[in-house]
């Protein structure tokens, strides 16, 4: 008998405990990357960081600018294709697919989210590159829009099976209200459904998002590597995330370059956390609305 | 008249349906691509040799074990770290701000992007633990990456187990951990097991964490211990893609053939035990 009470007890505090170590790991993550960075900051003026206007690792300028431009651009063509196409393809799912397409395509689209990144990066190396530059006449297929065709790829599953809950788990009446009132099924997915999912389908957009801005490897491999300023969707890029990636190798352990790249990580780690934090806000929201 | 009536609904509701049919061609372009180069280039001997002549020649066997090896190390990190920190968001914990804070945490760290994973991993385990770049410092990166999906699988899986059965066991005398032990877990199993199954899948594939805390360029021989470095699937990708000149086409598309068979393959299976376990409800 009090083997059995003294193991329950002995449990209790042993998942008390785990379920703590899960704050000191955020916690730890964010001050690894927090103190590298602020060495960074005693080495380099933080003003020269955030609106220098090169980056080149080998003559000690590190200006933000460039890669953050990189990202935005791949970012943009990257949203500007999954946003619609998710929101499509959601309302396809949702509404309008019989249960066995439904089954089918929600089974592609978690292949799709399998696909390792690095495959994708190998896809746009060996496969869509050469089209791309032979499209645009570019001298490289190498660019924002080859990676932004791949990271709206990538995060088409997350939008997708985001927004589609959404839109399921509205409750019924407010469809039959509409088609009791003489409303059409589209006008109804339009008018009624969308606006009540919108929470849904926007954290879904938002972590979608944070995917893409987050993502290494692809753009790493098939944008170029290029840290430009004047940049657009159809030149080579850098982004944030390949900057850290590329360079971190050959970095001189605790040199000036080295926290540099850690300062990268900081500015990706706190648009991480708000793009997560909103979506989280918008999710709890979209649960209110159905009554969950 | 309104466009959303008459000829102009049926115009949208068709486009609509060619669109959401149309939005997975590229997944099944891009498998077809896989499967149609890969499967000729794959042979015993790329299966079972080391990598020689720089890589352009020989197999990719020391890259599979090493990937296999992570993949262990991944799953005994953080499986039963995942599943305890899932039972205590709902078996054990009120609704006060210690469980706020963690599902706050568990939010954020599934949102941060994996090659911060690999900063911290790098800063962390290699560098200040003194690990050295090595098979248990990616197993604890990748483990902990995969923590967010396994607790949210976990806590999910057991939010949707009845609470009768709980007053039930607790009713005959059985302790709380009895009753979770031997009630609640097995009645949530297979939901847990689908967020394990697909987290896995998730790390086989990653590369951004694994470049500073495992990662061997190359490596003609099998690790002998967690302490040393290793090949793995996703990394020798990006290294014979990008960092070998004249590198044979086959190889590349045979190693490529491989790593989406194990990722896809571990990711069919999990939507296999999901399908089922929801017929059986």
């Amino acid at each position: 008998m009090n083997i059995r009470k003294t193991k329950d007890q002995f449990m209790k505090h042993s998942i008390f405990g785990i379920a703590g170590f899960n704050i000191i790991i955020v916690f730890l993550i964010f001050f690894f990357v927090f103190t590298n960075s602020m060495k960074f900051f005693g080495d380099f003026p933080i003003k020269d960081f955030f609106i220098g206007r090169q980056w080149i690792s080998l003559s000690e300028k590190y200006g933000l600018l460039p890669l953050f431009m990189g990202s935005f651009w791949v970012t943009l063509v990257a949203l500007g294709i999954s946003v619609p196409l998710s929101l499509v393809t959601a309302i396809y799912i949702a509404e309008y697919a019989k249960p066995k397409i439904r089954e089918g395509l929600k089974v592609l689209i978690e292949t799709m989210a399998a696909l390792p990144s690095v495959v994708l990066g190998y896809i746009g190396l060996y496969v869509l590159s050469n089209p791309i530059k032979e499209f645009f006449e570019l001298n490289t297929g190498l660019t924002a829009l080859t990676g932004g065709i791949l990271l709206a790829f990538m995060s088409i599953p997350t939008m997708v099976s985001i927004s589609d809950d959404a839109i399921r788990a509205l409750d019924k009446s407010y469809k039959e209200a509409s088609m009791a009132l003489g409303a059409n099924k589209l006008e109804t997915i339009i008018k009624i459904i969308l606006p009540a999912a919108f929470p849904g389908v926007f954290a879904g957009i938002m972590l979608g998002f944070g995917r893409i801005m987050g993502e290494t490897m692809t753009v790493l491999m098939v944008t170029g590597n290029a840290p430009i300023l004047n940049s657009g969707p159809l030149s080579p890029v850098r982004t944030l995330t390949a900057t850290i990636a590329a360079e971190m190798g050959e970095v001189v352990q605790g040199s000036t370059h080295y926290y540099a790249l850690f300062a990268v990580g900081l500015v990706l780690f706190t648009i991480s956390f708000a793009t997560n934090t909103i979506a989280d806000h918008f999710i709890h929201k979209s649960r209110k609305i159905m009554g969950k | 008249m309104s466009i959303l009536k008459g000829k102009g609904e049926k115009i949208i509701e068709s486009s609509i349906k060619v669109v959401g049919l149309l939005s997975t061609l590229p997944v099944i372009l891009i498998l077809g691509y896989i499967i149609f180069t890969g499967v000729p280039s794959i042979s015993w001997e790329f299966l079972s040799d080391v990598p020689r002549n720089g890589m352009r020649e020989g197999g990719i066997f020391p890259a599979i074990i090493g990937s296999l090896y992570l993949t262990l190390g991944t799953i005994i990190v953080s499986v039963p770290f995942g599943i305890l920190t899932g039972l205590f968001l709902v078996e054990y914990s009120r609704d006060n701000w210690i469980r706020r804070i963690i599902n706050l945490t568990i939010v954020n760290l599934a949102g941060i992007p994996s090659i911060i994973y690999g900063l911290f991993g790098m800063a962390f385990f290699v560098i200040y633990m003194g690990m050295g770049a090595s098979i248990i410092a990616g197993s604890l990166t990748l483990g902990i990456m995969c923590l967010p999906v396994i607790i949210t699988a976990t806590r999910e899986a057991l939010l949707a187990v009845p609470k009768d059965l709980r007053e039930a066991s607790l009713a005959l005398g059985a302790t709380k951990w009895e009753t979770t032990w031997k009630v609640v877990l097995p009645s949530a199993f297979p939901g847990i097991l689908t967020g394990v199954i697909l987290s896995i899948s998730r790390a086989t594939g990653e590369t951004a964490p694994i470049i500073f805390t495992v990662a061997a360029f190359y490596l003609p021989f099998l690790p002998e211990s967690i302490w040393d470095q290793a090949m793995t699937l996703p990394y020798h990708l990006y290294v014979i893609a990008t960092q070998v000149p004249n590198m044979p086409r086959a190889n590349m598309d045979g190693t490529l053939f491989v790593l989406v068979a194990i990722t896809v393959g571990f990711n069919l299976l999990g939507a296999f035990v999901r399908r089922r376990f929801n017929k059986l409800k």
